[in-house]
Protein backbone atom coordinates (compact mmCIF):
# COMPACT_ATOMS: atom_id res chain seq x y z
CA UNK A 1 0.00 0.00 0.00
CA UNK A 2 1.13 3.69 -0.96
CA UNK A 3 0.38 6.36 1.16
CA UNK A 4 0.34 9.67 -0.62
CA UNK A 5 -0.42 13.26 1.34
CA UNK A 6 -2.13 16.41 -1.01
CA UNK A 7 -0.44 18.61 -2.14
CA UNK A 8 1.45 15.93 -4.37
CA UNK A 9 4.45 16.97 -6.01
CA UNK A 10 5.47 15.55 -10.08
CA UNK A 11 7.79 12.83 -8.81
CA UNK A 12 5.27 11.03 -6.20
CA UNK A 13 2.81 11.07 -9.71
CA UNK A 14 5.34 9.47 -11.72
CA UNK A 15 5.88 6.72 -9.77
CA UNK A 16 2.45 5.91 -9.32
CA UNK A 17 1.66 3.21 -11.70
CA UNK A 18 -1.46 1.28 -13.23
CA UNK A 19 -2.72 -1.70 -10.29
CA UNK A 20 -1.18 0.20 -7.62
CA UNK A 21 -2.96 0.35 -4.54
CA UNK A 22 -3.17 3.98 -2.57
CA UNK A 23 -4.36 5.23 0.85
CA UNK A 24 -4.76 9.18 0.22
CA UNK A 25 -4.70 11.74 2.61
CA UNK A 26 -4.45 15.15 3.33
CA UNK A 27 -7.23 17.98 1.44
CA UNK A 28 -9.52 17.56 -1.19
CA UNK A 29 -12.50 18.76 -2.95
CA UNK A 30 -15.44 17.05 -4.13
CA UNK A 31 -17.23 18.47 -7.69
CA UNK A 32 -18.90 16.90 -10.27
CA UNK A 33 -20.60 17.70 -13.38
CA UNK A 34 -22.29 20.82 -12.19
CA UNK A 35 -19.35 22.26 -10.84
CA UNK A 36 -17.19 20.86 -14.21
CA UNK A 37 -19.31 23.19 -16.80
CA UNK A 38 -19.60 25.57 -14.86
CA UNK A 39 -15.61 25.31 -14.25
CA UNK A 40 -15.22 25.32 -18.27
CA UNK A 41 -18.27 27.56 -19.39
CA UNK A 42 -16.81 30.59 -16.61
CA UNK A 43 -13.01 30.21 -16.40
CA UNK A 44 -11.68 28.32 -19.55
CA UNK A 45 -13.58 28.62 -22.70
CA UNK A 46 -15.46 32.16 -20.97
CA UNK A 47 -18.46 31.71 -22.78
CA UNK A 48 -20.18 32.58 -19.15
CA UNK A 49 -19.84 35.65 -17.63
CA UNK A 50 -18.68 35.37 -14.30
CA UNK A 51 -21.25 35.97 -11.43
CA UNK A 52 -22.27 36.64 -8.21
CA UNK A 53 -19.59 35.02 -6.13
CA UNK A 54 -18.22 33.44 -8.67
CA UNK A 55 -14.44 34.73 -9.05
CA UNK A 56 -14.27 34.74 -5.26
CA UNK A 57 -15.16 30.79 -5.43
CA UNK A 58 -12.48 30.73 -8.18
CA UNK A 59 -9.93 32.56 -6.27
CA UNK A 60 -10.84 30.34 -3.05
CA UNK A 61 -10.40 26.97 -4.95
CA UNK A 62 -7.40 27.87 -6.96
CA UNK A 63 -4.49 27.10 -4.29
CA UNK A 64 -6.49 23.99 -2.82
CA UNK A 65 -6.58 22.37 -6.58
CA UNK A 66 -3.27 23.14 -7.10
CA UNK A 67 -1.23 20.09 -6.85
CA UNK A 68 -4.50 19.01 -5.04
CA UNK A 69 -6.77 16.02 -6.13
CA UNK A 70 -10.79 16.74 -6.94
CA UNK A 71 -13.07 13.86 -6.04
CA UNK A 72 -16.37 13.04 -7.95
CA UNK A 73 -18.36 12.51 -5.60
CA UNK A 74 -22.15 13.70 -4.70
CA UNK A 75 -22.41 13.22 -0.55
CA UNK A 76 -24.98 12.44 1.79
CA UNK A 77 -24.25 15.17 4.44
CA UNK A 78 -25.67 15.88 7.86
CA UNK A 79 -26.04 18.86 9.64
CA UNK A 80 -27.17 21.05 7.13
CA UNK A 81 -29.15 23.34 9.57
CA UNK A 82 -26.85 23.50 11.82
CA UNK A 83 -23.99 23.92 9.14
CA UNK A 84 -21.92 21.54 11.68
CA UNK A 85 -21.17 19.10 8.28
CA UNK A 86 -20.55 15.74 7.98
CA UNK A 87 -20.28 12.87 5.53
CA UNK A 88 -22.12 10.18 5.78
CA UNK A 89 -22.14 8.01 2.53
CA UNK A 90 -19.80 9.71 0.34
CA UNK A 91 -18.71 6.84 -2.50
CA UNK A 92 -17.50 7.77 -6.74
CA UNK A 93 -19.96 8.87 -8.87
CA UNK A 94 -19.47 7.92 -12.54
CA UNK A 95 -16.67 9.83 -14.20
CA UNK A 96 -17.10 9.44 -17.79
CA UNK A 97 -19.70 11.93 -18.23
CA UNK A 98 -16.71 14.88 -17.05
CA UNK A 99 -14.44 13.18 -20.19
CA UNK A 100 -15.16 16.62 -21.95
CA UNK A 101 -13.88 19.15 -19.50
CA UNK A 102 -11.40 17.10 -17.55
CA UNK A 103 -8.21 17.00 -19.39
CA UNK A 104 -8.73 20.95 -19.55
CA UNK A 105 -9.51 21.54 -15.83
CA UNK A 106 -6.51 19.70 -14.94
CA UNK A 107 -4.13 21.43 -16.88
CA UNK A 108 -6.12 25.18 -15.74
CA UNK A 109 -5.93 24.51 -12.18
CA UNK A 110 -2.66 22.01 -11.73
CA UNK A 111 -4.70 19.17 -10.36
CA UNK A 112 -2.68 16.15 -9.60
CA UNK A 113 -5.28 13.38 -9.18
CA UNK A 114 -8.63 12.63 -10.34
CA UNK A 115 -10.97 10.33 -7.48
CA UNK A 116 -13.79 8.53 -9.14
CA UNK A 117 -15.52 5.32 -10.82
CA UNK A 118 -15.52 3.78 -13.84
CA UNK A 119 -12.65 5.03 -15.42
CA UNK A 120 -12.34 7.69 -17.83
CA UNK A 121 -11.09 8.20 -21.57
CA UNK A 122 -8.47 9.06 -24.41
CA UNK A 123 -8.86 12.89 -23.50
CA UNK A 124 -8.33 12.90 -20.01
CA UNK A 125 -5.36 9.76 -20.43
CA UNK A 126 -3.02 12.66 -22.26
CA UNK A 127 -4.10 15.41 -19.46
CA UNK A 128 -2.59 13.25 -17.17
CA UNK A 129 0.27 12.66 -19.00
CA UNK A 130 0.48 16.19 -19.54
CA UNK A 131 -0.24 17.52 -15.74
CA UNK A 132 1.16 14.92 -14.85
CA UNK A 133 -1.66 13.28 -13.44
CA UNK A 134 -3.44 10.38 -12.21
CA UNK A 135 -6.44 8.82 -11.91
CA UNK A 136 -7.48 7.29 -8.77
CA UNK A 137 -10.50 4.74 -9.22
CA UNK A 138 -12.52 4.23 -5.80
CA UNK A 139 -15.14 1.52 -4.73
CA UNK A 140 -18.47 2.54 -6.57
CA UNK A 141 -21.46 2.29 -3.47
CA UNK A 142 -18.73 1.70 -0.67
CA UNK A 143 -20.26 4.65 0.50
CA UNK A 144 -20.46 4.40 4.16
CA UNK A 145 -17.42 2.83 4.24
CA UNK A 146 -15.83 5.56 2.27
CA UNK A 147 -17.23 7.99 4.30
CA UNK A 148 -15.17 7.04 7.38
CA UNK A 149 -12.39 8.40 5.87
CA UNK A 150 -13.58 11.42 5.74
CA UNK A 151 -12.29 13.01 9.01
CA UNK A 152 -13.61 16.65 8.43
CA UNK A 153 -15.39 18.94 6.13
CA UNK A 154 -13.59 21.54 6.24
CA UNK A 155 -16.36 23.88 4.05
CA UNK A 156 -18.58 24.05 1.23
CA UNK A 157 -18.97 26.62 -2.10
CA UNK A 158 -21.66 26.92 -4.53
CA UNK A 159 -24.60 24.79 -2.05
CA UNK A 160 -26.53 26.60 -3.95
CA UNK A 161 -25.45 24.33 -6.77
CA UNK A 162 -27.44 21.35 -4.60
CA UNK A 163 -25.61 18.69 -2.04
CA UNK A 164 -24.57 16.47 -4.70
CA UNK A 165 -23.40 19.27 -7.15
CA UNK A 166 -21.91 21.11 -4.20
CA UNK A 167 -18.09 21.78 -3.42
CA UNK A 168 -17.14 20.31 -0.53
CA UNK A 169 -13.83 21.07 0.76
CA UNK A 170 -12.89 18.01 3.14
CA UNK A 171 -10.01 16.43 4.80
CA UNK A 172 -9.47 12.81 4.08
CA UNK A 173 -7.36 10.06 5.91
CA UNK A 174 -6.15 6.97 4.44
CA UNK A 175 -9.04 6.69 1.40
CA UNK A 176 -8.72 3.61 -0.29
CA UNK A 177 -8.39 4.03 -4.15
CA UNK A 178 -6.48 2.02 -6.94
CA UNK A 179 -4.64 3.94 -9.91
CA UNK A 180 -6.43 2.87 -12.72
CA UNK A 181 -5.22 5.49 -14.87
CA UNK A 182 -1.42 6.46 -14.99
CA UNK A 183 0.46 9.32 -15.84
CA UNK A 184 2.60 7.30 -18.51
CA UNK A 185 -0.25 6.63 -20.78
CA UNK A 186 -1.73 3.64 -19.35
CA UNK A 187 -5.27 2.95 -18.48
CA UNK A 188 -6.83 -0.09 -16.88
CA UNK A 189 -10.00 0.50 -18.40
CA UNK A 190 -8.66 0.27 -22.26
CA UNK A 191 -6.95 -2.88 -21.71
CA UNK A 192 -10.21 -4.34 -20.16
CA UNK A 193 -12.02 -3.37 -22.68
CA UNK A 194 -10.10 -4.29 -25.39
CA UNK A 195 -9.58 -8.05 -24.03
CA UNK A 196 -13.66 -8.42 -23.25
CA UNK A 197 -14.44 -6.36 -26.26
CA UNK A 198 -12.60 -9.45 -28.30
CA UNK A 199 -14.44 -12.31 -26.41
CA UNK A 200 -17.61 -10.37 -27.13
CA UNK A 201 -17.07 -10.81 -31.00
CA UNK A 202 -16.75 -14.00 -30.85
CA UNK A 203 -19.56 -14.56 -28.70
CA UNK A 204 -21.55 -12.79 -31.58
CA UNK A 205 -20.33 -15.28 -34.21
CA UNK A 206 -22.48 -17.92 -31.95
CA UNK B 1 -57.53 5.08 7.06
CA UNK B 2 -54.61 5.10 9.11
CA UNK B 3 -51.54 6.95 8.81
CA UNK B 4 -48.47 4.46 7.71
CA UNK B 5 -45.91 7.86 7.30
CA UNK B 6 -43.98 6.12 10.34
CA UNK B 7 -43.95 3.10 8.61
CA UNK B 8 -42.87 3.65 5.52
CA UNK B 9 -40.71 5.42 6.82
CA UNK B 10 -38.80 2.50 8.49
CA UNK B 11 -39.18 0.83 4.96
CA UNK B 12 -37.28 3.87 3.13
CA UNK B 13 -34.53 3.51 5.93
CA UNK B 14 -34.47 -0.08 5.75
CA UNK B 15 -34.22 -0.15 1.66
CA UNK B 16 -31.14 2.25 1.38
CA UNK B 17 -28.95 1.04 4.50
CA UNK B 18 -29.85 -2.96 4.57
CA UNK B 19 -28.61 -4.72 1.61
CA UNK B 20 -30.86 -7.61 1.22
CA UNK B 21 -29.20 -10.99 2.16
CA UNK B 22 -29.74 -13.05 -1.09
CA UNK B 23 -27.71 -10.05 -2.90
CA UNK B 24 -25.33 -9.91 0.11
CA UNK B 25 -24.65 -13.77 -0.09
CA UNK B 26 -24.04 -13.57 -3.92
CA UNK B 27 -21.45 -10.87 -3.34
CA UNK B 28 -20.11 -13.12 -1.03
CA UNK B 29 -19.43 -16.15 -3.32
CA UNK B 30 -18.30 -13.61 -5.96
CA UNK B 31 -15.53 -13.02 -3.79
CA UNK B 32 -14.18 -16.59 -4.19
CA UNK B 33 -14.44 -16.68 -7.71
CA UNK B 34 -11.37 -14.03 -7.56
CA UNK B 35 -7.80 -14.23 -7.18
CA UNK B 36 -6.24 -13.82 -3.74
CA UNK B 37 -4.97 -9.80 -3.94
CA UNK B 38 -6.47 -8.92 -6.95
CA UNK B 39 -8.08 -5.76 -7.55
CA UNK B 40 -11.61 -7.22 -8.13
CA UNK B 41 -10.83 -9.10 -4.83
CA UNK B 42 -10.30 -6.21 -3.34
CA UNK B 43 -13.37 -4.41 -4.57
CA UNK B 44 -15.39 -7.46 -3.85
CA UNK B 45 -13.84 -7.46 -0.03
CA UNK B 46 -14.22 -3.30 0.30
CA UNK B 47 -18.10 -3.77 -0.92
CA UNK B 48 -18.84 -6.55 1.67
CA UNK B 49 -17.56 -4.09 4.36
CA UNK B 50 -19.31 -1.47 3.25
CA UNK B 51 -22.56 -3.19 3.24
CA UNK B 52 -21.94 -4.79 6.90
CA UNK B 53 -21.39 -1.10 7.82
CA UNK B 54 -24.10 0.65 6.04
CA UNK B 55 -26.71 -1.92 8.41
CA UNK B 56 -24.95 -1.79 11.64
CA UNK B 57 -24.91 1.96 11.50
CA UNK B 58 -28.10 2.79 9.50
CA UNK B 59 -26.53 4.57 7.03
CA UNK B 60 -26.90 4.81 3.07
CA UNK B 61 -25.40 1.79 1.31
CA UNK B 62 -24.29 4.00 -1.59
CA UNK B 63 -24.70 7.84 -1.00
CA UNK B 64 -26.96 7.67 -4.72
CA UNK B 65 -29.77 6.34 -3.51
CA UNK B 66 -31.16 6.81 -6.88
CA UNK B 67 -34.52 6.97 -8.13
CA UNK B 68 -36.93 5.68 -5.46
CA UNK B 69 -40.12 3.38 -7.20
CA UNK B 70 -42.90 2.57 -5.24
CA UNK B 71 -45.23 -0.23 -6.24
CA UNK B 72 -48.43 -0.63 -3.76
CA UNK B 73 -50.98 -2.48 -4.14
CA UNK B 74 -54.02 -1.72 -1.73
CA UNK B 75 -57.36 -3.24 -1.20
CA UNK B 76 -60.56 -1.86 -1.61
CA UNK B 77 -61.44 1.26 0.87
CA UNK B 78 -57.99 2.31 1.18
CA UNK B 79 -57.04 5.63 -0.48
CA UNK B 80 -54.31 6.21 -3.08
CA UNK B 81 -54.49 9.96 -2.34
CA UNK B 82 -53.56 9.64 1.26
CA UNK B 83 -51.50 6.73 0.84
CA UNK B 84 -49.74 9.56 -2.19
CA UNK B 85 -49.27 12.09 0.29
CA UNK B 86 -47.77 9.55 3.24
CA UNK B 87 -45.25 8.05 0.76
CA UNK B 88 -44.28 11.70 -0.14
CA UNK B 89 -44.16 12.78 3.56
CA UNK B 90 -42.16 10.17 4.96
CA UNK B 91 -39.63 10.62 1.95
CA UNK B 92 -38.90 13.92 2.63
CA UNK B 93 -38.14 13.17 6.12
CA UNK B 94 -35.57 10.10 5.45
CA UNK B 95 -33.57 12.86 3.34
CA UNK B 96 -33.66 15.17 6.51
CA UNK B 97 -32.62 12.16 8.74
CA UNK B 98 -29.81 11.24 5.88
CA UNK B 99 -31.08 8.04 4.96
CA UNK B 100 -31.50 9.82 1.23
CA UNK B 101 -29.40 12.25 -0.95
CA UNK B 102 -31.70 15.11 -2.07
CA UNK B 103 -31.67 13.78 -5.65
CA UNK B 104 -35.04 15.68 -7.58
CA UNK B 105 -33.32 18.14 -9.89
CA UNK B 106 -35.62 20.79 -12.11
CA UNK B 107 -34.60 20.19 -15.56
CA UNK B 108 -35.27 23.91 -16.00
CA UNK B 109 -34.26 25.50 -13.01
CA UNK B 110 -31.36 23.58 -11.96
CA UNK B 111 -32.29 23.48 -8.94
CA UNK B 112 -32.52 20.36 -5.96
CA UNK B 113 -36.04 20.62 -4.20
CA UNK B 114 -33.92 19.59 -1.16
CA UNK B 115 -36.25 16.92 -0.17
CA UNK B 116 -36.62 14.34 -2.74
CA UNK B 117 -40.16 15.90 -3.99
CA UNK B 118 -40.45 16.82 -7.18
CA UNK B 119 -44.42 17.31 -8.61
CA UNK B 120 -45.88 14.38 -9.76
CA UNK B 121 -42.89 12.68 -11.51
CA UNK B 122 -40.82 12.15 -8.19
CA UNK B 123 -40.65 10.19 -6.29
CA UNK B 124 -42.37 7.12 -9.37
CA UNK B 125 -45.09 5.88 -7.82
CA UNK B 126 -47.25 2.54 -9.29
CA UNK B 127 -51.11 1.80 -7.23
CA UNK B 128 -52.64 -1.16 -8.35
CA UNK B 129 -56.02 -2.38 -6.63
CA UNK B 130 -55.79 -6.39 -5.44
CA UNK B 131 -58.33 -8.58 -3.32
CA UNK B 132 -56.43 -8.97 -0.42
CA UNK B 133 -56.85 -8.00 3.32
CA UNK B 134 -53.18 -6.38 3.26
CA UNK B 135 -51.48 -3.85 1.63
CA UNK B 136 -48.11 -4.25 0.21
CA UNK B 137 -45.57 -1.33 -0.13
CA UNK B 138 -42.37 -2.47 -2.65
CA UNK B 139 -39.32 -0.25 -3.10
CA UNK B 140 -36.25 0.05 -4.96
CA UNK B 141 -33.30 2.61 -5.15
CA UNK B 142 -32.14 2.84 -7.72
CA UNK B 143 -28.84 4.89 -8.76
CA UNK B 144 -28.09 6.69 -11.95
CA UNK B 145 -24.36 5.44 -13.04
CA UNK B 146 -25.96 2.13 -13.53
CA UNK B 147 -29.56 3.76 -14.64
CA UNK B 148 -27.23 5.70 -17.40
CA UNK B 149 -26.02 2.11 -18.93
CA UNK B 150 -29.45 1.03 -19.81
CA UNK B 151 -30.11 -0.01 -23.03
CA UNK B 152 -32.85 -0.19 -25.50
CA UNK B 153 -32.73 -2.03 -29.04
CA UNK B 154 -35.16 -2.54 -32.07
CA UNK B 155 -34.74 -5.88 -33.62
CA UNK B 156 -33.60 -6.84 -36.04
CA UNK B 157 -30.25 -4.66 -35.47
CA UNK B 158 -27.72 -5.16 -38.72
CA UNK B 159 -24.75 -4.12 -36.66
CA UNK B 160 -24.53 -6.92 -34.31
CA UNK B 161 -26.53 -9.32 -36.60
CA UNK B 162 -29.33 -9.48 -34.25
CA UNK B 163 -32.48 -11.25 -35.61
CA UNK B 164 -36.07 -11.54 -34.04
CA UNK B 165 -35.70 -14.40 -31.96
CA UNK B 166 -34.09 -15.26 -28.56
CA UNK B 167 -29.99 -15.65 -30.36
CA UNK B 168 -31.02 -12.08 -31.30
CA UNK B 169 -32.06 -10.92 -28.06
CA UNK B 170 -28.73 -12.83 -26.53
CA UNK B 171 -26.73 -10.70 -28.66
CA UNK B 172 -28.02 -7.45 -28.14
CA UNK B 173 -27.79 -7.85 -24.21
CA UNK B 174 -24.43 -8.86 -24.39
CA UNK B 175 -23.54 -5.53 -26.28
CA UNK B 176 -25.71 -3.72 -23.35
CA UNK B 177 -23.20 -5.47 -21.14
CA UNK B 178 -19.74 -4.88 -23.08
CA UNK B 179 -20.81 -0.84 -23.41
CA UNK B 180 -21.51 -0.70 -19.82
CA UNK B 181 -17.92 -1.77 -18.67
CA UNK B 182 -17.63 -1.08 -14.98
CA UNK B 183 -19.60 2.32 -15.89
CA UNK B 184 -22.98 0.56 -13.52
CA UNK B 185 -21.05 -0.52 -11.27
CA UNK B 186 -20.49 -4.06 -11.68
CA UNK B 187 -21.09 -6.66 -10.71
CA UNK B 188 -24.69 -6.06 -12.17
CA UNK B 189 -28.13 -7.55 -11.93
CA UNK B 190 -29.71 -7.55 -15.78
CA UNK B 191 -33.44 -6.74 -16.18
CA UNK B 192 -34.54 -7.43 -19.45
CA UNK B 193 -37.94 -6.89 -20.95
CA UNK B 194 -38.41 -8.56 -24.67
CA UNK B 195 -41.63 -6.77 -26.69
CA UNK B 196 -43.86 -3.79 -25.51
CA UNK B 197 -42.93 -0.62 -27.05
CA UNK B 198 -40.52 1.74 -25.52
CA UNK B 199 -42.25 3.19 -22.68
CA UNK B 200 -43.70 -0.65 -21.18
CA UNK B 201 -40.18 -2.31 -22.04
CA UNK B 202 -38.74 0.01 -19.90
CA UNK B 203 -40.58 -0.09 -17.21
CA UNK B 204 -41.16 -4.26 -17.51
CA UNK B 205 -37.14 -3.82 -17.52
CA UNK B 206 -37.12 -2.54 -14.02
CA UNK B 207 -40.43 -4.28 -12.59
CA UNK B 208 -38.01 -7.63 -12.54
CA UNK B 209 -35.93 -6.16 -9.99
CA UNK B 210 -38.69 -6.89 -7.70
CA UNK B 211 -38.42 -10.36 -7.36
CA UNK B 212 -35.73 -12.09 -5.13
CA UNK B 213 -32.06 -13.27 -6.64
CA UNK B 214 -31.78 -16.64 -8.50
CA UNK B 215 -35.96 -16.96 -8.93
CA UNK B 216 -36.31 -19.44 -11.60
CA UNK B 217 -37.85 -18.21 -14.57
CA UNK B 218 -41.16 -20.22 -15.21
CA UNK B 219 -41.05 -20.22 -18.49
CA UNK B 220 -38.50 -22.89 -19.37
CA UNK B 221 -36.49 -21.26 -22.72
CA UNK B 222 -36.73 -17.86 -20.91
CA UNK B 223 -34.54 -19.45 -17.52
CA UNK B 224 -32.15 -21.20 -20.08
CA UNK B 225 -31.72 -17.96 -21.75
CA UNK B 226 -31.09 -16.27 -17.96
CA UNK B 227 -28.57 -18.77 -17.02
CA UNK B 228 -26.75 -18.07 -20.49
CA UNK B 229 -26.40 -14.64 -20.35
CA UNK B 230 -25.26 -14.61 -17.26
CA UNK B 231 -22.32 -16.64 -18.06
CA UNK B 232 -21.68 -15.16 -21.09
CA UNK B 233 -21.23 -11.86 -19.37
CA UNK B 234 -18.84 -13.08 -17.18
CA UNK B 235 -17.04 -14.78 -19.60
CA UNK B 236 -16.84 -11.00 -21.08
CA UNK B 237 -14.24 -10.81 -17.83
CA UNK B 238 -14.77 -6.86 -17.09
CA UNK B 239 -15.19 -7.77 -13.62
CA UNK B 240 -15.76 -5.92 -10.57
CA UNK B 241 -15.94 -2.54 -10.72
CA UNK B 242 -14.62 -3.33 -14.66
CA UNK B 243 -11.20 -4.31 -12.97
CA UNK B 244 -11.24 -7.42 -15.17
CA UNK B 245 -12.33 -10.16 -13.01
CA UNK B 246 -14.85 -13.36 -13.24
CA UNK B 247 -17.89 -12.18 -11.84
CA UNK B 248 -19.48 -8.91 -14.68
CA UNK B 249 -23.38 -10.28 -13.83
CA UNK B 250 -24.51 -11.37 -10.02
CA UNK B 251 -28.18 -12.38 -12.16
CA UNK B 252 -30.10 -12.11 -15.50
CA UNK B 253 -34.07 -11.89 -15.09
CA UNK B 254 -35.62 -11.61 -18.22
CA UNK B 255 -39.59 -11.14 -19.05
CA UNK B 256 -41.88 -10.93 -22.18
CA UNK B 257 -44.31 -8.54 -22.91
CA UNK B 258 -47.11 -8.92 -26.11
CA UNK B 259 -45.15 -6.69 -29.13
CA UNK B 260 -47.06 -4.87 -31.78
CA UNK B 261 -45.75 -6.75 -35.17
CA UNK B 262 -44.36 -4.05 -36.33
CA UNK B 263 -41.87 -4.03 -33.17
CA UNK B 264 -39.40 -5.76 -31.34
CA UNK B 265 -37.85 -4.48 -28.78
CA UNK B 266 -35.07 -5.62 -26.43
CA UNK B 267 -34.64 -3.30 -23.32
CA UNK B 268 -31.68 -3.79 -20.70
CA UNK B 269 -31.87 -2.33 -17.43
CA UNK B 270 -28.75 -2.51 -15.56
CA UNK B 271 -28.95 -2.88 -11.75
CA UNK B 272 -25.97 -1.81 -9.61
CA UNK B 273 -24.39 -4.09 -7.09
CA UNK B 274 -26.11 -2.15 -4.44
CA UNK B 275 -29.62 -3.81 -5.09
CA UNK B 276 -31.77 -1.96 -2.65
CA UNK B 277 -35.12 -3.24 -2.83
CA UNK B 278 -37.99 -3.47 0.08
CA UNK B 279 -40.73 -4.41 0.93
CA UNK B 280 -43.20 -3.80 3.61
CA UNK B 281 -47.05 -6.14 3.87
CA UNK B 282 -49.18 -4.38 6.20
CA UNK B 283 -52.25 -6.41 7.69
CA UNK B 284 -54.60 -5.05 10.34
CA UNK B 285 -51.81 -3.52 13.13
CA UNK B 286 -49.29 -6.07 12.04
CA UNK B 287 -46.69 -4.53 9.88
CA UNK B 288 -44.26 -7.26 8.11
CA UNK B 289 -40.31 -5.78 6.17
CA UNK B 290 -38.24 -8.20 4.13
Amino acid sequence: MISIQTPISDDDIRKLKVGDPVELSGLMMTGRDGVHKWMMDTFIIKTRQPQGDDLEVYEAIKPLLKDGIIYHCGPVVAGLDTREYRFVAAGPTTSIREEPYQAEIMKHFKIKGVIGKGGMGTKTLQGCRDVPGVYFHAIGGAASYIAQSVTRVVGVYKLDFGVPEAMWVIEVKDLPVVVTMDSHGQSLHQVVEAKSNQVFQELLKK
Amino acid sequence: MKDYTDRILELIRKTSTDLPKDVEERLKAAVEKEAPGSAARGALETILKNVALSRKNATPICQDTGTPIFYVKYQEGISTLKLRQQIRSALAEATKRSYMRPNAVNVMTEKNSGNNLGGEDFPYMHFEEVESDELTIELILKGGGCENVGAQYSLPDMRLGAGRDLVGVRKVVLDAVQKAQGQGCAPGILGVSIGGDRGSGYIASKEVFFGKMGKSNPDEKLAELEHQLTDEANSLGIGPMGFGGNTTVLDTKITGLHRLPASYFVTVSYMCWAYRRGRMTIKGDEVRYE
